[in-house]
């Protein structure tokens, strides 16, 4: 069964939307964050991209991570269509999350990388993913592919609050060189700002969920597609 | 239960014997050791102030890349001489395979750490080696050999093989490395085992996590 066209329209056009809202929110309602150096306050409103993308990376994770336990329960092929157009998109908003928070980094801090807890386990995240698509990559035959897959993934997503853990305890002991963006995230939002943030939370959430429609979607005309050249012995 | 135990022992006793009549897998790990040890000390000499500063990182990296040679050869033998069929084809739980498979591997890198640990003490004329200090290697080994055997099942099925191996095994290690290393330069500086509860707990903790889920997916990891 695939999501149907109309449902999908109506999401396309809901995101585009929500997005266009988002870049009011972000560049005009929000005010200045009077809280940090004024030579930063307009690269200060990255943080409506760089939060909201590291939110629906996490959320993405989860997704495939649900998808692949259902696989493995059900051995339902829509289940391995979710968990793959999940971790895609996964894989997507990390990139994101990661390069904003860089050009962010840059200004504030003066450097592009720092081995921040948050940071590092984001470019593990990164790692694990790649490799999920490199296992999904190595393995033709469509059903083992799927269960191999579906069992990685739950390994993987196990392994980030562990990584997260670890690497703040070691970071306790080194100390942090920079301090960790806290203060900057959610405490130190005034109001019109804290709307602002949450209008454009929700909006990446809503873009998130229509590129996961869409990718699922695709999916099913790949497997559609797949199936149709069985049958003509292409 | 006690059947369960039997068929554990049988997997883990012919691994073990095709080892100690072939010699393949404990041979290769122990030279890459040794390697190892060459390489960094090349590496390290001349920067490094101290050389027993860099004692934790060797041991663990050491540990951990001979350990990943160990590992995917655990089910490529049984992939080659077509004996994963017989083994899948018993009528026992596949589960008491992966236990078998498991101790076998687990076995087979802490043989590989007997062996290295002297020549390290011997490398570095340090001796470094504690109690607390074994009982971490222990637990960081345990659960590289749970999850490793795992993803040994799941690199056998691709084109690639063990070369796709630590690529899938080593983001899901980092706890494990970071928590070794840290509580080996504990122990090297002379805290106790208390001071590092934290690092072993998170050890023991990692460890119980991925054998249960070991438990959990492997039957779906060698199913045909």
């Amino acid at each position: 069964m695939s999501l149907s066209r109309r449902l999908l329209q109506i999401l396309n056009f809901a995101a585009l939307v929500a997005m266009l809202i988002a870049v009011y929110a972000a560049l005009v309602l929000a005010p200045d964050a009077i809280n940090v150096d004024p030579s930063i306050r307009p690269a200060q409103r990255i943080i409506y991209f760089h939060v909201p993308s590291a939110w629906s990376s996490m959320l993405a994770f989860f997704v495939a991570f649900i998808a692949s336990i259902l696989y493995l329960i059900t051995k339902h092929i829509r289940w391995d269509i979710w968990a793959r157009a999940a971790a895609e998109l996964g894989i997507a908003f990390t990139v994101a999350a990661i390069i904003s928070g860089s050009l962010w980094a840059k200004p504030a801090w003066n450097t592009y990388w720092t081995w921040d807890p948050r940071l590092t386990t984001y470019t593990i995240v990164l790692l694990l993913y790649i490799a999920y698509f490199m296992l999904r990559g190595a393995i033709d035959e469509p059903s083992r592919r799927a269960r191999m897959a579906a069992v990685y993934g739950i390994f993987a997503f196990l392994s980030v609050p562990l990584t997260f853990m670890s690497i703040r305890w070691w970071n306790t002991i080194h100390p942090v060189i920079v301090d960790a963006p806290e203060n900057t995230n959610k405490f130190g939002l005034g109001p019109n700002m804290m709307n602002a943030f949450m209008i454009t939370n929700i909006a990446f959430i809503i873009l998130f969920v229509t590129l996961l429609a869409n990718r699922i979607s695709l999916g099913w005309a790949e497997e559609r597609m797949d199936a149709l050249k069985e049958r003509l012995n292409f | 239960m006690k059947r369960y135990l039997q068929v554990v022992w049988a997997v883990l006793w012919k691994d073990l014997r095709i080892e100690l009549r072939t010699k393949d897998i404990f041979t290769s790990m122990a030279v890459f050791a040794v390697l190892a040890l060459m390489i960094f000390n090349f590496a390290f000499e001349l920067r490094v102030p101290d050389k027993t500063m860099v004692i934790p990182g060797v041991l663990w990296v050491t540990i951990t890349f001979s350990g990943v040679l160990g590992l995917g050869r655990a089910f490529i033998s049984e992939k080659d001489r077509g004996s994963m069929a017989g083994l899948l084809l018993a009528p026992v739980d596949r589960s008491a395979i992966y236990f078998g498979k498991m101790l076998a591997s687990l076995i087979f890198i802490l043989v590989m750490e007997v062996f290295l640990l002297p020549l390290m003490v011997i490398f570095f004329n340090t001796n470094f080696i504690s109690l607390p200090l074994l009982l971490v290697l222990f637990l960081g080994t345990l659960g590289f050999a749970a999850v490793g055997t795992v993803f040994s099942g799941l690199a056998v099925n691709t084109r690639t093989r063990e070369v796709l191996l630590p690529v899938l095994l080593f983001p899901v290690m980092l706890p494990v490395l970071m928590a070794g290393i840290r509580a080996t330069i504990g122990f090297m500086e002379g805290d106790a085992l208390a001071d590092m509860m934290k690092w072993v707990n998170l050890l023991i903790f990692f460890d119980l996590l991925y054998l249960v889920v070991a438990y959990m997916t492997f039957d779906f990891v060698v199913e045909e």
